[in-house]
C-alpha cells in the first residue's frame, strides 16, 4: 500500500528537529534511514502526523573512537558500520542486518529507537553496556542500554526526543553468532558476548521484549559448556510461528556456546566472520 | 515539494507529495516505469535503485529524500543504441528471468555488486542477491547469469 499522508519536515539542525516534534505534539515521528518506519507507515500501522526527516542534519556521522569507546552518530549507517574495523563485535553483529539495500539506508540509532527485540544492534549495545545521547527540549541527556529498552518496539525515549549519537564500549573480546531461517531475515535467536576485564556480559537476543542480559566472571574454555547451559536456563522465550520455546531454548545454548567459544578462543576477537 | 534529482545522467524537475516514494516518482512522475513495484514495504527487492552509487529499495525512501542526488535506473543500462549491458545479456542467455517482475531488482542489485566485488563466488552471489525475491526461476539462472556476466565484465577489463 502507499503511505497515509503526513507533513515533511526536513530538519537543518537537531535543535530544528525537537522543535518540529514539540510542534506536532504528539503526532510527529523522526525518519532517519526509514527501513522499518516507511513499511510500517505503508502497512498502516501507524499515522503520524508529521516527519521530521534528519537525513539533512550536519554532524551526525562521526564515526571514531575515544577512551576505548566507539562513539557512532546518529546517521550512521548499518554499512558503515559494517565497514569499520574499530569495534569487530559492531562490525560482525552489522554484517547480518537486512541486505546491501537495507544497510545502505538503515541508520544505527534508528534500529536501536526502534527496538525490535529481534535485532542485532539492540543486542550488541546492552552486551557491551553501551549507552544512546538523546536531545530534547529540555536539554540533551545520555540513556543506558538497560534503561533505554522498555519492551517490544518500546523504549525509554520521549515523544520530543531525538537520538543524536550511540557510544559502545569496546570489549577486551567478543562473540556472535546468530541463527535465521534465510539470510538478512531477523533472527530467531541471536547472541552477543562482550568481555570487559573479568566480567563477561552474554545478551541474547529474540527470546524476550528486550534483550536479555547475563552477566558471568571470567570465562575460560572450559566454561563454555557450563554458561551456554545457564543461559539457557535463565531465558524464557515464547513459541510463535518462528520456533516453539523449546527450539529457542535449544539455539539459545547453542550459539552461546558458539559465541563464547569465539570470545575465549586463542584467536579472539576473531577476524570479522561473513554471515553464512 | 519541487525537487530536482538526475536519473540516468537526466536532470529532472518534479513536484511530488511528501507520501510518495521514490519508486513512485519513477514510475508516474518520469514514465520510469522499469522500476517494478512488488511488495512496497521492502521486501522483494523489485523496486532496487542505486541513489548516489548505493543499493536503496525506492518503495521504503521517499521521493522528497532524493532531492539533489543521483539516481540509476534499469532503463540506463543498456546503451544508447539498445546494446544491452553484459548482466542483461546474461540474464537472457542464463534465462535469468521468466515473467520479469523482479528483473529490474535484481539486474540493479548484480550491478553493484560487481561494482564492489568484481568476481564473487555463487556463495557470495547467492548471499547478495537474497535479498530480491523471485517467484518464477528457483534461482539458478539469476546466479548462473551473475556469475556469467562477472566473467564476461572481467575479461572486457583484461584488455
Amino acid at each position: 500500500m502507499k503511505c497515509p499522508p503526513f507533513e515533511y519536515h526536513r530538519a537543518t539542525s537537531v535543535d530544528d528537529a525537537v522543535a518540529a516534534l514539540v510542534a506536532a505534539d504528539d503526532e510527529g515521528k523522526i525518519l532517519a534511514g526509514g527501513q522499518s518506519l516507511v513499511p510500517v507507515l505503508a502497512l498502516r500501522l501507524a499515522r503520524p502526523a508529521a516527519l521530521v526527516d534528519v537525513n539533512r542534519v550536519p554532524g551526525l556521522d562521526e564515526l571514531a573512537v575515544r577512551d576505548g569507546v566507539l562513539r557512532a552518530g546518529a546517521l550512521v549507517r548499518h554499512a558503515a558500520l559494517a565497514g569499520q574495523t574499530l569495534h569487530p563485535l559492531a562490525a560482525a553483529a552489522a554484517r547480518y542486518i537486512g541486505h546491501a539495500a537495507i544497510r545502505s539506508r538503515g541508520t544505527v540509532a534508528g534500529s536501536l529507537a526502534h527496538a525490535d527485540p529481534a535485532a542485532e544492534l539492540p543486542a550488541v549495545l546492552r552486551a557491551c553496556d553501551g549507552a544512546v545521547h538523546v536531545a530534547g527540549p529540555d536539554g540533551s541527556r545520555r540513556v543506558s542500554a538497560d534503561t533505554l529498552f522498555r519492551g517490544a518496539l518500546q523504549t525509554d525515549l520521549g515523544d520530543h526526543e531525538v537520538i543524536t549519537a550511540v557510544e559502545l564500549p569496546r570489549p577486551d573480546a567478543w562473540g556472535f553468532a546468530e541463527f535465521a531461517r534465510r539470510h538478512g531475515d531477523f533472527a530467531v535467536v541471536s547472541v552477543a558476548a562482550a568481555r570487559f576485564g573479568d566480567r563477561v556480559r552474554v545478551v541474547v537476543g529474540g527470546v524476550a521484549g528486550v534483550p536479555h542480559l547475563v552477566t558471568a566472571d571470567a570465562v575460560d574454555p572450559g566454561d563454555v559448556e557450563g554458561v551456554a547451559a545457564a543461559v539457557a536456563d535463565d531465558v524464557d522465550p515464547a513459541s510463535d510461528l518462528h520456533g516453539s520455546a523449546a527450539y529457542r531454548r535449544a539455539l539459545t545454548r547453542e550459539l552461546t556456546r558458539r559465541a563464547l567459544g569465539d570470545l575465549t578462543g586463542a584467536a579472539s576477537p576473531a577476524p570479522v566472520p561473513e554471515p553464512a | 515539494m519541487r525537487i530536482t534529482l538526475t536519473v540516468n545522467g537526466e536532470a529532472h524537475r518534479l513536484d511530488v507529495e511528501p507520501r510518495h516514494t521514490l519508486a513512485d516518482a519513477l514510475r508516474e512522475g518520469l514514465a520510469l516505469t522499469g522500476t517494478h513495484l512488488g511488495c512496497e514495504h521492502g521486501v522483494c527487492g523489485a523496486c532496487t535503485v542505486l541513489v548516489d552509487g548505493e543499493p536503496v529499495r525506492a518503495c521504503l525512501m521517499f521521493a522528497v529524500q532524493a532531492e539533489g542526488c543521483t539516481v540509476a535506473t534499469v532503463e540506463g543500462l543498456a546503451g544508447p543504441d539498445g546494446t544491452l549491458h553484459p548482466l542483461q545479456e546474461a540474464f537472457s542467455v542464463c534465462h535469468g528471468l521468466q515473467c520479469g517482475a523482479c528483473t529490474p531488482g535484481m539486474l540493479m542489485t548484480a550491478v553493484h555488486l560487481l561494482a564492489v566485488e568484481p568476481t564473487p563466488d555463487r556463495d557470495r552471489i547467492r548471499a547478495e542477491m537474497a535479498g530480491n525475491i523471485c517467484r518464477c526461476t528457483g534461482y539458478v539462472g539469476i546466479v548462473d547469469a551473475v556469475e556469467s556476466a562477472a566473467a564476461t565484465m572481467a575479461g572486457r577489463e583484461d584488455r
